[in-house]
């Protein structure tokens, strides 16, 4: 846990000084733009983002549309084990942000439902009126303790990222994820390498199948749909690191009063 | 002097009369979403064809949505750059875009089960309408949040509609400086972009 506080607090020092970043004062889009995040590799990150369609079409997508046709209670109950498990990861980051409200009522939903639950595929603590709240990660750690998110990148198979919230996904596998330490990390009777892939695959289709129809909207009604990924990737970010319901919460008005003024 | 007192109470009263008549043509944020809503569910019935739906979408788009606005916004500080000429076609090419872009979109929603749920104002410009669309067995539950311009208040608009914290109008904002910049900030390049989009 000591070296895990350490790595953290390293590269948090790293990104908050820029070591990380390589991008120009010039490269940053205006604060009115929603963002300041550069793009520091686009070119590549355009290849890589035609691979990961590519992907999409001819793996996820068809296996997204294969799932959708499982009956609800099935879908349901495998949303709930892949969302169960990520409790491992929102717990020590709910302490790591002070939320300890939330880091308590996430251990008790964990263990309620790996139990009573069986394994996470039914919820009975949201019965039990302990409804979930919002998932964390050691990117929104990071970024709640105030370092910035660096450059924009897209990376094969992984997909849109930035330089704080890959850090992050490296932090999960160097002892930041106890799902990853007792599957892949270290070998125990209960449990194998295959279960953290199986899980990570499923969490992946999960979330493809929910969002069949507004991923073929988006693409569709884009006119550079590269720009839409990266603008809601870096929007959601933006109010995950916030924890905030709404980006009318976490962005300011300013570039919409100066409409008034034309 | 009486007749003066009668004069003064006569036009105190006309004032008054004004004033409260154009109170009570304000409209109230959440009432004007609502009655999009229900518009559009009307609009959105399954059994209704796509050219019913685009078409009446269009309609609906045109009376209660800022187009103009919300191009002028899409453009961000680019549109300063424009000439009368240039921002005559912007606005034109903009319309053509949107309409089809807001239509399809909506189009994809069958039977949408759309809650309103309270408002929050920002400022004498701007309130948010926040709304939930309800899950089906195939989608899940979607905050969806509507910002309402409100400097005329007995004539809203709609300037922006925001998906699980996500803005629609930003997301195209970006999208439209992305293909300026990368085409060395020539506007003519999203002018061809937007004509090809409409012409698709």
């Amino acid at each position: 846990m000591k070296k895990l506080f350490c790595i953290i607090l390293t590269v948090s020092l790293m990104i908050n000084t820029n070591a990380f970043s390589g991008s120009e004062g010039s490269e940053e889009l205006s604060k009115s733009s929603g963002t300041t995040t550069s793009d520091c590799f686009e070119g590549v990150s355009r290849a890589f983002f035609s691979f990961n369609q590519g992907l999409d079409r001819a793996v996820f997508e068809p296996l997204a549309k294969g799932y959708r046709k499982l009956p609800k209670p099935i879908r349901k109950g495998t949303g709930n084990m892949v969302n169960n498990l990520s409790n491992l990861v929102t717990i020590p980051n709910n302490l790591l942000q002070g939320q300890l409200q939330q880091a308590g009522l996430n251990t008790l939903r964990f263990t309620l439902n790996t139990t009573i639950g069986i394994l996470g595929f039914f919820d009975p603590a949201n019965r039990l009126g302990l409804k979930a709240v919002g998932k964390e990660d050691y990117g929104q750690t990071l970024g709640a303790w105030g370092s910035h998110s660096g450059c924009y990148f897209v990376l094969p198979v992984i997909g849109p990222t930035t330089v704080r919230d890959f850090t992050g996904t490296v932090i999960n596998f160097v002892g930041g994820d106890p799902w990853y330490n007792i599957t892949v990390r270290q070998d125990t009777n209960f449990f194998r390498d295959r279960d953290f892939y199986i899980s990570k695959a499923t969490n992946s289709v999960d979330f493809r199948a929910k969002n069949i129809e507004s991923f073929d909207s988006l693409e569709r009604n884009s006119i550079d749909f590269y720009a839409s990924v990266k603008s809601l990737y870096l929007q959601d970010r933006k109010k995950k690191v916030g924890n905030s319901d709404s980006i009318t919460e976490t962005q300011d008005d300013s570039d919409w009063e100066e409409i008034n003024n034309n | 002097m009486k007749n003066k007192f009668i004069i003064f109470l006569g036009n105190l009263y006309l004032i008054f009369f004004f004033f409260s008549s154009v109170s009570a043509n304000n409209i109230d944020p959440k009432d004007f979403i609502q009655e999009i809503v229900d518009d559009a569910k009307k609009i959105l019935i399954a059994s209704n064809s796509k050219e019913f739906k685009s078409e009446k979408l269009t309609e609906m788009a045109k009376e209660k949505v800022d187009i103009i606005g919300i191009g002028y916004y899409s453009l961000g500080s680019y549109r300063k750059a424009l000439n009368d000429e240039q921002k005559e076609k912007y606005n034109l090419l903009f319309k053509d875009y949107f309409l089809k872009s807001f239509t399809s979109r909506l189009s994809d929603y069958s039977d949408p089960k759309i809650i309103v749920l309270s408002s929050v104002r920002k400022n004498e410009n701007y309130t948010i309408v926040y709304s939930l669309l309800l899950a089906t067995d195939k989608k899940p539950e979607v905050k969806m949040d509507w910002r309402v311009y409100t400097k005329n208040p007995q004539k809203l608009l709609i300037r922006d509609v925001i998906i699980e914290g996500l803005s629609l109008a930003r997301t195209q904002k970006e999208e439209f400086s992305s293909i300026i910049e990368n085409n060395s900030g020539d506007i003519n390049a999203l002018f061809i972009k937007l004509k090809e989009f409409s012409e698709q």
